[in-house]
C-alpha cells in the first residue's frame, strides 16, 4: 500500500513511529439523551496534516468536530491538543477555531470587523489587528469588500470571510464544518484547491467535516470515514479508494461492483474464487481470506473492460452479458450489462476518442473483462 | 436559538408571567369576596354576580356590546382581508406606499386620535351619534388588525395552488372562492375573534363616537370605576375575561388537536 | 365625575356650550380664564368644523365654511403653558415607561427564545393571552393592588418591610407600572421573535474566537436584537404618548398627560376646535416615530428575505 500512498505528497507523519500526534481522541463517547453520537472513538491526528472527517448525516462526525472545538463536552473519554487535555477549557479559551457550515459571519459587522473580532477579544494593539486584518484580507482576496456587510457579499465572498476570520488568530487547528457545501458545483472546485493552498501556506492542521466523498478525496491527506459513531477507516484518499477495508467503505466511497463469492485457492501468488455469477475470479490481492471462506470481490467500474468482443481467454475475470443502460457523461461512457444471473455491473470507458471503433448499445451482447490486480477481496 | 436553559432565564420567564397574571388572579378571585371591600377576604360568595345580572343598566350595555362586536368584526373581517389581498396580490399600484401606510397606521395611532377624528367625520357627513357611529368606529380601526392578521398568512400563500386552480378551469373568482378562502380561513377566523374582541374592549374610540342610547359596557364600566373598586366591576370582568380566555384557549386546543391529527396522518401514510 | 361626563357624550354636540356645566374644578376655572380673554366664541371664526348648525344642513354648511381655516387654536395652544407641559410630560412618562418596559421585557424574552422549543409555543400563548383580555379590566385590577389599602401595601405591611403604606395610586409610579404591564406583550413579541430566529451558531462563533458569553451577548446578540428592541419601544411608546385610561385610573387628578388632556378638552369643556388642534399636534408629534418605526419594520423585512 506504500506505494499508493506517495502519489500524492511524501509527508506521511502516520508512517513515521516517531511522529507525535498533535491531536488525541482517546475512546471518545458523547451521548444525547438516548442516542450514541460519537461511540467509544479513537482517533489521532498529525501537525500539518490535512485531514478529513467523511460520513453520511448523524454519523457523529459533526459532534466529533464540535467537542473538539469545544462546543460540547466528551460524555466519556478524552481529547488532547498538542499535549494538553481539552476538559473543561471553554471555546473561548481554546487554541482552535471553526469555520461555521452556515459562515456565521457577524451580520452587523462589516467583513472588517468581522476579520477582527477575534483578535479584538485578544486584546491586541490596534495597529497589529489592522495589518493582521489587512493581511487577510489579502489572503483570501476581498480587499476591496473590506467595508461590506454580509448580506453584500456573494455566496463564495461569505465563505472566504468566514476563512479569514477563522485563520487571522492564527489557530493551532482549524475545523471546517462542511465548508464548501453551500456553493455551487463549479465554485466548490476552485475553492478546494485554495483552500489546499492556503493549508500549504499557513502551515496549519486542518481538520473538515464532510459529507461529499470527491471534496474529501481532492483536499484530505488522510480520511476517517465514519458510521454510526464509530471510525471505520482511516487511511489516505488512495487507500481508501484502492484497498476499502469492509464492504461499507467500498460502497460508501465511489462506485463499486461487489460479486459475492468463495475462496477456492489463495497463497501469496494471489486466490481464485467462485463467483456466485457463475464466474470464476483471479485476483492478486488475496485480502488475506482463507480457503473456504465468503467474500466479496470489489472492482471499481473503470477497471473493467467492455467489448463486443470476447477477450483474449475467458476461463477467468470475464463473462459476457448484455448492454442494458448507457449513461453518457461525456468524458465517459457508463455501461450497465446485465449478466445471465441477474446481477447488473457498472463498467465505465474513458472516451479518448472523439469516436468509438467499438459501438456498442442497448441490448447488444457484450463481454465484461478486467485484470488480476484491478480488484479486492473484501472479508467483512 | 437555542442552547441551555439557563436558571437566570427560568427565573425571568416565570418573574414575567407571574406579573403578568397576577392582578388578572387577584381580580377574579375578589369578585367571589363576600365582602364590599374588595381588599379584605371575607369569604367565598357569588352574590356580585346575582346582583350583576340584576343591574339593567349594565344588562343593556352588554347587549349593545355584543352587537356591535359582531357587526363590526364581520364587516371589518371582510374590508381587511380585502385590504389584505390588494396588498399582497397587488405589489405595484399607484399609490401603494400610501395605502399600505393607511392600512396600518390605526394600529399603533393613539386612540384618543382615531376616536376623535371618526367623530369629526361623522359630524360632517350629517350622521347622528349612536349605534351606528360606534359601529362603523370599530370597523374602521379593527379592520387594520385583520388585514395584518390575513396578510401574515398569504403571504406564505403558495401561489400555485390558484394557478393550478385555473389552469384546470376554474375562473379567478371561482377560484378565490374555492381554493384561496378555504386555505386562508383560519386567518381570517382569527382575524375575526381579534376585531370581536377589540370592539368588545374598546372605551376611547366608542366614548367618542357613541351617542344616546349605544353607551357600550366598557363605557358602562368606566364610568363605574371611576367611582371606585367594586365587587360587581369585578364580576364583570371576570366573565368577560372568561368569556376571551375560553374562546382563546378552545380555540388553541382545536387547532392543536388538528396538528397532531394531521402529524399522525402524515406519519400514517409514510408507513404507508 | 363620570357619571355626568357620560351623560354629556350622550346629550350629543349639536350646539357649541359657551356656558359649562360640570367638570374637573382645576381644568375648569383655566377655561373660564381662557374664555374670559377670549370674549364669546363666535361661530365659524374659530372652529376647526363648525358643529353647531342643525344636524340636517351640516354637510353644505362645512363646505361652505372651509374657506373659514384658521390657525386661532394652535396659537392658543401656545399661549397657554398647559398644552406644552402635558406634551412634555406625556413625551418623558411614555419614554420612562418604554425605558422600564424594555428592562422587563428583555430578559422574560430572552428566557423564552432559550427555553425548550417545545415549550416556546406555549410561553407564546401565555404573553398573547392577556392582550385578548380587556385592556380597561387589566388597568383597573392595579388599582385594587396599588391603593393605599389595597393588596400590595397589605402584604408589604403583613411582611413587616414597611410601617406605614406607600402611596403609589395616582402616583407617577402608578402609571409606568399600568404602561409596563398593559403594553408588556407588545415589548416581550417583537423582542422574543427577533432573539427566537437569532442563529445560534453566531454565538458559538464569537465565543470560538476567544469571546466571553456575557462579551459575546453584548457584542452579538443584543445588537442582533435590536430590531426588536426599536420595534418592541416604539409599540410601547407611540400609544403610551397619548395614553388616556392609565393616567385616568392610575394617575390621578394631579397627573399631566397629553390624551387626558385632550379628553378633558373635549368631554368636559367640550370645546372641540381645542381639541382638535391639540389631537393634530400630537399626531405630528408622533409622526417622527411612527415613520421610524414603518421603516425599521421595512428594512428588517428586507433583510429576513
Amino acid at each position: 500500500m506504500n506505494s499508493l500512498g506517495s502519489i500524492r505528497r511524501v509527508f506521511a507523519p502516520w508512517n513515521d513511529p516517531a511522529a507525535k500526534p498533535y491531536i488525541v481522541f482517546e475512546r471518545v463517547t458523547k451521548t444525547f439523551g438516548g442516542f450514541t453520537a460519537v461511540n467509544d472513538l479513537s482517533l489521532v491526528i498529525y501537525e500539518r496534516e490535512f485531514f478529513a472527517l467523511l460520513g453520511a448525516s448523524g454519523c457523529g462526525k459533526t459532534t466529533l468536530l464540535r467537542m473538539l472545538a469545544g462546543f460540547e463536552e466528551p460524555t466519556s473519554g478524552r481529547i488532547l491538543l498538542d499535549g494538553q487535555d481539552m476538559r473543561g477549557i471553554p471555546p473561548y479559551r481554546r487554541p482552535a477555531n471553526m469555520m461555521f457550515q452556515s459562515y456565521a459571519l457577524f451580520p452587523h459587522m462589516t467583513v472588517e470587523q468581522n476579520i477582527a473580532f477575534g483578535l479584538r477579544q485578544e486584546g491586541l494593539p490596534k495597529p497589529e489587528i489592522e495589518a493582521r486584518v489587512a493581511d487577510m484580507l489579502k489572503l483570501v482576496k476581498l480587499g476591496q469588500f473590506a467595508r461590506r456587510k454580509p448580506h453584500q457579499l456573494s455566496g463564495g465572498q461569505r465563505q472566504r470571510v468566514a476563512l479569514a476570520r477563522s485563520v487571522a488568530k492564527r489557530p493551532k487547528v482549524l475545523l471546517l464544518d462542511e465548508p464548501l457545501g453551500a456553493l455551487d458545483r463549479k465554485l466548490r472546485e476552485e475553492t478546494q484547491f485554495e483552500l489546499m493552498d492556503l493549508q500549504q501556506e499557513l502551515g496549519l492542521t486542518f481538520v473538515i467535516v464532510t459529507h461529499d466523498q470527491e471534496e474529501a478525496m481532492t483536499m484530505a491527506d488522510r480520511i476517517a470515514v465514519m458510521d454510526k459513531g464509530k471510525v471505520m477507516q482511516v487511511a489516505t484518499p488512495a487507500e481508501i479508494y484502492e484497498a476499502p477495508a469492509s464492504r461499507f467503505i467500498a460502497d460508501f466511497v465511489g462506485s463499486v461492483n461487489m460479486f459475492e463469492g468463495t475462496v477456492e485457492r489463495s497463497d501469496e501468488d494471489g486466490a481464485s474464487i467462485a463467483g456466485n455469477d457463475g464466474f470464476s475470479i483471479r485476483t492478486s490481492n488475496t485480502g488475506g481470506a482463507a480457503r473456504g471462506s465468503s467474500v466479496a470481490f470489489a472492482i471499481r467500474p473503470e477497471k473493467i473492460r467492455v467489448s463486443s468482443k470476447p477477450p483474449e481467454q475467458t476461463a477467468f475475470n470475464a463473462v459476457a452479458g448484455e448492454i442494458y443502460d448507457i449513461a453518457y457523461l461525456g468524458d465517459m461512457t457508463v455501461y450497465h450489462v446485465k449478466l445471465p444471473s441477474g446481477q447488473v455491473v457498472k463498467a465505465s470507458a474513458l472516451n479518448a476518442a472523439r469516436i468509438t471503433n467499438d459501438p456498442l448499445t442497448w441490448q447488444d451482447r457484450a463481454w465484461i473483462s478486467f485484470d488480476p490486480d484491478a480488484g479486492i477481496v473484501l472479508t467483512s | 436559538m437555542i442552547a441551555g436553559w439557563s436558571r437566570f432565564n427560568v427565573v425571568s420567564v416565570v418573574l414575567g408571567f407571574a406579573f403578568l397574571y397576577l392582578p388578572i388572579v387577584l381580580l377574579v378571585v375578589f369578585s367571589f369576596n363576600e365582602s364590599r371591600l374588595v381588599t379584605v377576604w371575607g369569604g367565598f360568595s357569588t352574590k356580585w354576580y346575582v346582583s350583576l345580572f340584576s343591574n339593567q343598566g349594565l344588562m343593556d350595555a352588554a347587549w349593545v356590546t355584543a352587537r356591535v362586536a359582531v357587526i363590526s368584526a364581520t364587516v371589518a373581517t371582510v374590508l381587511g382581508t380585502m385590504a389584505a389581498l390588494v396588498l399582497t396580490r397587488h405589489t405595484r399600484f399607484r399609490g401603494r406606499i400610501l395605502f399600505s401606510g393607511m392600512v396600518f397606521a390605526p394600529l399603533v395611532m393613539p386612540e384618543v386620535i382615531t376616536g376623535l377624528s371618526l367623530l369629526l367625520l361623522f359630524v360632517a357627513v350629517g350622521l347622528d351619534r349612536g349605534f351606528l357611529t360606534v359601529t362603523l368606529a370599530h370597523v374602521t380601526f379593527s379592520m387594520c388588525f385583520v388585514a395584518v392578521v390575513v396578510q401574515s398568512r398569504l403571504v406564505t400563500f403558495d401561489r400555485s395552488l390558484e394557478e393550478a386552480a385555473m389552469d384546470l378551469g376554474a375562473p379567478p373568482v371561482t377560484t378565490f372562492f374555492q381554493i384561496t378562502l378555504p386555505v386562508i380561513a383560519p386567518a381570517i377566523v382569527s382575524g375575526w375573534l381579534l376585531a370581536f374582541t377589540l370592539s368588545l374592549d374598546d372605551l376611547v374610540i366608542a366614548s367618542f363616537t357613541s351617542g344616546p342610547g349605544a353607551t357600550t359596557l366598557p363605557m358602562k364600566i368606566y364610568s363605574q370605576v371611576r367611582l371606585g373598586v367594586t365587587p360587581e366591576i369585578n364580576a364583570v370582568s371576570t366573565l368577560m375575561i372568561g368569556l376571551v380566555a375560553g374562546g382563546v384557549i378552545a380555540a388553541s386546543i382545536v387547532n392543536k388537536r388538528r396538528a397532531v391529527q394531521r402529524a399522525r396522518d402524515e406519519q400514517a401514510a409514510e408507513r404507508g | 365625575m363620570a357619571g355626568p361626563r357620560l351623560d354629556l357624550v350622550r346629550s350629543g354636540c349639536r350646539h357649541r356650550t359657551d356656558e359649562l356645566e360640570i367638570g374637573d374644578g382645576q381644568r375648569h376655572d383655566r377655561c373660564d380664564a381662557r374664555r374670559r380673554r377670549r370674549g364669546p366664541a363666535k361661530p365659524g371664526v374659530t372652529s376647526l368644523y363648525r358643529v353647531d348648525q342643525p344636524p340636517r344642513h351640516r354637510r353644505s354648511v362645512l363646505l361652505e365654511q372651509l374657506g373659514e381655516f384658521g390657525l386661532d387654536n394652535y396659537l392658543w395652544l401656545t399661549e397657554d403653558p398647559l398644552y406644552l407641559n402635558a406634551y412634555v410630560s406625556s413625551v418623558v412618562i411614555a419614554a420612562i415607561s418604554t425605558l422600564l418596559a424594555l428592562l422587563v421585557g428583555y430578559p422574560i424574552a430572552y428566557g423564552m427564545a432559550r427555553a425548550p422549543a417545545a415549550l416556546r409555543p406555549i410561553l407564546l400563548m401565555l404573553v398573547i393571552l392577556p392582550f385578548w383580555t380587556s385592556f380597561l379590566i387589566r388597568v383597573y385590577a392595579w388599582i385594587g393592588i396599588l391603593k393605599p389599602e389595597g393588596l400590595l401595601n397589605q402584604l408589604l405591611l403583613g411582611l413587616g418591610l414597611i410601617d406605614v403604606p406607600l402611596v403609589i395610586l395616582n402616583t407617577h409610579s402608578a402609571i409606568f407600572i399600568g404602561i409596563v404591564y398593559s403594553y408588556l406583550p407588545f415589548m416581550v413579541l417583537p423582542l422574543y421573535s427577533s432573539l427566537e430566529k437569532m442563529d445560534h451558531s453566531l454565538i458559538e462563533a464569537a465565543q470560538d474566537l476567544g469571546c466571553r458569553p456575557a462579551g459575546a451577548f453584548w457584542k452579538i446578540t443584543f445588537p442582533l436584537s435590536l430590531p426588536g428592541v426599536i420595534a418592541g419601544s416604539m409599540l410601547v411608546f407611540i400609544p403610551a404618548v397619548g395614553e388616556f385610561v392609565i393616567p385616568d385610573l392610575l394617575g390621578g387628578s394631579q397627573t399631566l398627560m397629553i390624551g387626558k388632556t385632550l379628553w378633558n378638552e373635549f368631554f368636559a369643556n367640550r370645546d372641540w376646535p381645542v381639541s382638535s388642534a391639540v389631537a393634530v399636534i400630537l399626531l405630528l408629534l408622533l409622526i417622527v416615530p411612527i415613520m421610524f418605526f414603518q421603516s425599521a419594520q421595512a428594512r428588517a423585512r428586507e433583510e429576513g428575505r
